[in-house]
């Protein structure tokens, strides 16, 4: 059974804020609201880093531990998903939330702050797949087209894997294998290490040609 | 009592019980119940035309999709 999780790969993010552009055309996301924001530590500093940001789709989510109306579900694929018609826009959840997923609009029917709204790995909410009610609530349903999240598709350096937890683990732990280094890379010249000319790269898990 | 003054009461008695159905209450509200989700059900990713509930092939495509996210694959290591 798939497990969707998200994957940031630190020393390949160039803050290019594709992920966030890609997330608010597909999902048609309001003035206000970031279901997804880039993050860089010690800018201008050798060694700064660039993460993007979302709901992580937590195993244990502290957001559903805490709504007082139990808007909050799981899906059989390990997305964390809400109800509209249910969220009473409290912001208990923004306060739960370790990565500051929750946003929530500043108009709506509860002056200002409406529902809240989150990234939903692309997975639509409790309505018909692929309905207009969906979209105009939740955004686009990539699931159910058989696709991945619009953010991570569109990674220009596939610093953001998004996916099946143990696939994507799989393509990290293939790519740290291969530039042969940790978390002390820093750079393009060793966050891609190409190999030399004539050298054949470490056989890694799912690494071969196909 | 006149035919007149009869069906003048018992207009009177269907206007006034009709007026007062609008006074019925009914839960405008959520039993809210701890720790279990109280919304709409979902339907899973693979339940919609495109898949006719055939999960196999909906996890097949985004196995497929999945390896698309790696490069070494994509353009060759």
């Amino acid at each position: 059974m798939a497990r969707m999780k998200f994957l940031c790969d630190a020393e390949r993010c160039i803050a290019c804020n594709g992920c966030v552009t890609a997330c608010k055309q597909e999902n048609d996301v309001p003035w206000g609201v970031n279901r997804r924001r880039v993050v860089t530590m010690n800018v201008g500093v050798p060694g700064e880093r660039s993460i993007s940001v979302a709901c992580m789709h937590c195993s244990d989510a502290p957001c559903m531990a805490v709504c007082p109306v139990d808007c909050f579900y799981h899906t059989e694929e390990g997305v964390v998903l809400h109800d509209k018609d249910l969220c009473i826009g409290c912001g208990y959840c923004f306060y739960a939330c370790p990565f500051g997923a929750p946003q929530f609009p500043q108009t709506g029917a509860f002056g200002v702050r409406g529902k809240m709204d989150k990234c939903t790995f692309c997975a639509g909410g409790p309505e018909p797949d692929g309905s207009e009610a969906e979209f105009k609530k939740y955004g686009r349903n990539r699931l159910s087209e058989g696709k991945l999240p619009a953010c991570a598709e569109m990674c220009s350096t596939k610093a953001l894997l998004g996916g099946d937890g143990e696939t994507i683990a799989d393509i990290y732990r293939d790519r740290v294998l291969r530039r042969g280094k940790g978390a002390e890379v820093w750079g393009w010249a060793t966050a891609y290490k190409l190999p030399p000319a004539g050298a054949k790269p470490p056989a890694a898990n799912g690494g071969t040609k196909s | 009592m006149s035919p007149i003054r009869s069906s003048f009461v018992v207009t009177l008695a269907a206007v006034a019980a009709f007026a007062l159905a609008g006074c019925g209450e009914r839960p405008q509200v959520v039993t809210y119940k701890q720790g279990t989700y109280q919304g709409k059900a979902d339907t899973p990713p693979w339940s919609g035309a495109q898949w006719g509930g055939n999960k196999q092939q909906w996890d097949e495509a985004i196995h497929q999709r999945n390896q698309a996210q790696n490069e070494y694959k994509r353009i060759g290591g």
